[in-house]
């Protein structure tokens, strides 16, 4: 073992700021990070234990004990449960025996959830080692559980590839693009080289303008006018970085999975151009750990671009040099924002910075840095193409272009769909085929729950802004349980911690919508809710504690009526559960911990 | 030389030097901004979010803000005194706290800001959450149940090459403070000192001595929280 180690540290030069992938590749070399490994990573780092821990145990993808020869990372986010997620888990634990949370004896299979791994046009879907298995059903878990139990390579479980480049030989994925709707900006017809071009024998500045005049604003749903950016990041002096966000984590949103799949050189163009802009050498594409069955072709594309001369020294004959690397993350939704990501790609934990200095003046290793969505980088790349005045033409008068929707939920054709800003709610259900809904989530958990009389809004950065997810609820289901418990769970999870606020609050109101849901609650509990997601929103630092109560404080705003239906007008009832507060002592005796009725009414 | 500001408090006139951080700014004029993890002249940890104060309309936490010429601060209105006491009440739920027989009950922040913002009952449900004690280095006591992440420790102490003593570990409702076996054992009987002082609780405690001081005649006993700052100026 030590061996290996040392040969995996001084393959990253012995650098602490490399620990992140120092880090995925003893993982996945060993099965999980031990106690040994972490001493002797340590003492090669020159930085304690205790530092190399924090980064370890941050990372949901990051194991300290082995987990398993097959390690089943099953989706619990929303969507995926729609679709039938309790019949897949079921079946993954009847045929192996073991619970999720857990490995199987022989340490051949562990079976463990994990938050949304950006399929969710074809959930149910899990990671098993790496590889996406997607449109899960009972069947096809016997089929692979069988393929376990004999040993059968995971990469030689794959039944069939996806189209586009999903078939590519170093992708070789299951996946399926689900494009529905293409448009002028993104997805229309692209060839590699002409927005690169037209840069480099421009000057920065004049870039810089175009983009300004574009008005393209951030993609990522924060909309943060990307000239504006690169146009403050470029005053700064010295070394500059450029950074590409490819941490779509947002539950719902898989826009960028699709891009980095069939437009990766539009991407990369767009990285070099902003390179270009700011005065950057080096740019790094961050890229979530759930699609590390990408990198491979991602690498051969950067390959590829510097044997045509798009990277490297001298780019094109114009003296310009730059090149990019790929940067794994390990787990973790809060790495999406910018100063957490950067964090995360300095090997640390994914803590999101104090603001000032912002990370156009102090970013990655201290310098001015630029960080960008997938989707902000390709618009960038058309943009130079065809010219800010082209652009303005599409969309409507604060949100210039086209926005990727990654639509999923109920309805007949969930997949990716590049609309025009402007687009009506209405519109939008029934270009996806949806009929009987009941709300729709716009902007993912830290979006709004959206009710049928607000459906005229429109989808635009001065209406309804968004990054992208759109998730549609069908009247079937149970918001407050399905959807509002399932996203407090998500946010508990995903918190970083540091902030008291999100910390502590993120779990006081899971724990409280946890209540409604059992029906042990009464008004003063709502009241409360609302109260305490305000202070909530007043006093995080970053942009995950200022949204985490939206599932919420929107549905107690839009729905108010689901809670009335489940809160008791009194001034006090126990919350107290006797269901739960047995379930443990009664698995142990192998007993139903289900509280009989008559016994719920003595309690009562 | 560094340029001289202007800005106000409450109302209040205030000066102080750009890019002063407004929470100093402020103390230095005599107004009090209760800090659980700030401390002068350190990087700001921005963690506690005690410090939040409004700035030109907007919520901003005053350990992380640099003063700017022309400001206009909201300190203690109805709003903040109410946000401040819940983060008290929230950290009294966190953790598990038994001020009656904590070593550093009376010289405790978290304890004295519990009195300024008069708090009585928590509002929040308690967590009882579990955590582990851990007092296997040989200077240092870690009673985690009393941490409430306020980075000092990680920020401070510090070994001669520069490497952490104290650090995180785990996210969310997991996270808690870690303390490096191996390095901890090089501590001195001085940094253990230094730790126990910066320590805002009494989470971590110098091994051996303890109580030296009677409670009744402790910092906090005499003089409430911040009213050193307060007097310093009338």
């Amino acid at each position: 073992m030590k061996e290996k180690i040392i040969s995996i540290v001084e393959a990253h030069g012995s650098d602490a700021s490399r620990l992140m992938d120092i880090l995925l590749n003893v993982q996945s070399t060993f099965g999980h990070v031990s106690a040994e490994a972490v001493s002797l990573l340590a003492t090669m780092l020159r930085i304690s234990e205790v530092d190399v821990v924090q980064t370890l145990s941050f990372y949901h993808f990051f194991s300290t004990t082995a987990v398993g020869k097959y390690a089943v990372y099953m989706n619990n986010s929303v969507v995926s449960c729609m679709m039938g997620m309790k019949d897949v888990v079921d079946e993954f634990e009847k045929q192996t025996g073991v619970k999720f949370g857990n490995t199987t004896a022989d340490g051949k299979i562990g079976l463990y959830y994990t938050a949304c791994i950006g399929m969710n046009d074809q959930e149910p879907a899990a990671l098993i080692n790496g590889i996406v298995f997607n449109e899960l059903n009972r069947q096809k878990v016997r089929d692979i559980v069988a393929g376990m139990k004999v040993g059968i390579p995971v990469q030689d479980m794959i039944a069939h590839y996806g189209d586009g480049n999903n078939a590519n030989p170093l992708m070789k994925s299951m996946v399926h693009n689900n494009i529905r709707k293409t448009g002028a900006v993104v997805l229309s017809d692209y060839t590699l080289g002409i927005g690169i071009a037209k840069a480099l024998t421009s000057d920065a500045k004049s870039v810089i303008k175009e983009m300004k005049e574009s008005n393209l604003r951030g993609r990522g749903g924060a909309g943060f006018p990307t000239g504006m950016k690169w146009d403050f990041c470029s005053r700064e002096s010295g070394v500059h970085y450029i950074i590409c966000n490819a941490d779509e984590g947002e539950p719902g949103t898989f826009k960028d999975r699709v891009l980095l799949t069939e437009r990766a050189y539009m991407l990369f163009e767009g990285m070099t151009i902003g390179g270009f802009a700011i005065g950057a050498a080096e740019g790094i594409l961050y890229l979530r750990h759930e699609y590390t069955y990408m990198k491979a072709y991602l690498e051969n594309v950067l390959k590829d671009m510097r044997i045509k001369n798009f990277l490297g020294n001298n780019i094109l004959g114009r003296g310009y040099n730059f090149d990019i690397r790929i940067q794994m993350g390990a787990g973790a939704y809060v790495c999406g924002e910018e100063s957490a990501l950067i964090e995360s790609a300095e090997g640390k934990r994914g803590e999101p910075r104090n603001r000032p200095p912002f990370p156009v003046q102090k970013g990655y290793k201290g310098k001015p840095t630029v960080v960008n969505n997938v989707e902000t980088f390709c618009s960038a790349t058309r943009i130079i193409e065809k010219g800010a005045a082209w652009y303005n033409t599409l969309g409507t008068s604060e949100s210039a272009g086209t926005k990727l929707l990654s639509i999923s939920g109920d309805c007949k054709f969930p997949g990716v769909y590049e609309i025009e800003w402007g687009m009506s709610i209405n519109a939008m259900l029934e270009m996806v085929g949806a009929e009987n809904v009941q709300a729709v989530q716009v902007a993912g958990p830290s979006g709004i729950c959206l009710p049928p009389n607000q459906f005229h809004r429109k989808i635009a950065l001065e209406d309804l802004p968004t990054g992208g997810s759109m998730i549609v609820i069908g009247q079937q289901r149970d918001i407050l349980k399905d959807v509002v418990l399932n996203f407090m769970e998500f946010f508990a999870d995903e918190s970083c911690g540091s902030c008291v606020t999100c910390r502590s609050f993120n779990m006081i109101l899971r724990n409280a919508i946890e209540k409604v849901v059992a029906g042990h609650a009464i008004k003063k509990d709502v009241e409360n809710m609302q109260a305490w997601s305000e202070i909530l929103r007043k006093t995080t630092r970053c942009g995950l504690g200022q949204t985490s109560s939206n599932p919420i404080s929107t549905t107690i705003k839009n729905f108010p009526e689901l809670y009335d239906a489940r809160v008791k007008d009194v001034d006090y009832q126990s919350d107290f559960d006797m269901e739960k507060s047995v379930k443990a002592s009664c698995e142990v005796v192998g007993r139903s911990s289900e509280v009989h009725e008559l016994a719920k009414v003595n309690i009562n | 030389m560094s340029e001289t500001i202007k800005f106000t408090i409450d109302g209040k006139e205030c000066q102080g030097t750009k890019g002063q951080l407004l929470v100093d700014a402020a103390a230095d004029n005599g107004v009090y901004i209760p800090v659980l993890c700030h401390m002068r002249d350190l990087i700001p940890a921005g963690s506690c979010r005690m410090c939040t104060v409004k700035v030109n309309g907007r919520n901003m936490a005053a350990c992380t803000t640099p003063a700017e010429e022309g400001m206009a601060v909201e300190n203690n209105t109805p709003e903040f005194l109410d946000i401040r006491k819940a983060i008290v009440e929230m950290l009294f739920v966190e953790g598990n706290h038994f001020c009656p027989a904590c070593e550093k009950s009376g010289n405790c922040d978290l304890q004295a800001l519990g009195y300024k913002y008069q708090m009585m009952v928590p509002r929040f449900p308690y967590a009882f959450e579990r955590r582990e004690i851990d007092a296997t280095t040989p200077k240092i006591f870690l009673e985690r149940n009393r941490c409430i992440f306020c980075k000092r420790c990680v920020r401070v102490i510090k070994d001669e090459e520069g490497r952490s003593i104290f650090a995180f570990k785990g996210r969310g409702t997991t996270l808690e403070i870690n303390i490096d076996k191996k390095l901890a054992a090089t501590m001195t009987d001085e940094m253990a000192q230094q730790a126990m002082d910066i320590c805002p609780v009494g989470c971590i405690l110098k091994k051996e001595i303890g109580f030296v001081t009677p409670i009744g005649q402790r910092k906090y006993d005499t003089m409430p929280i911040g009213s050193d700052i307060e007097n310093n100026h009338q």
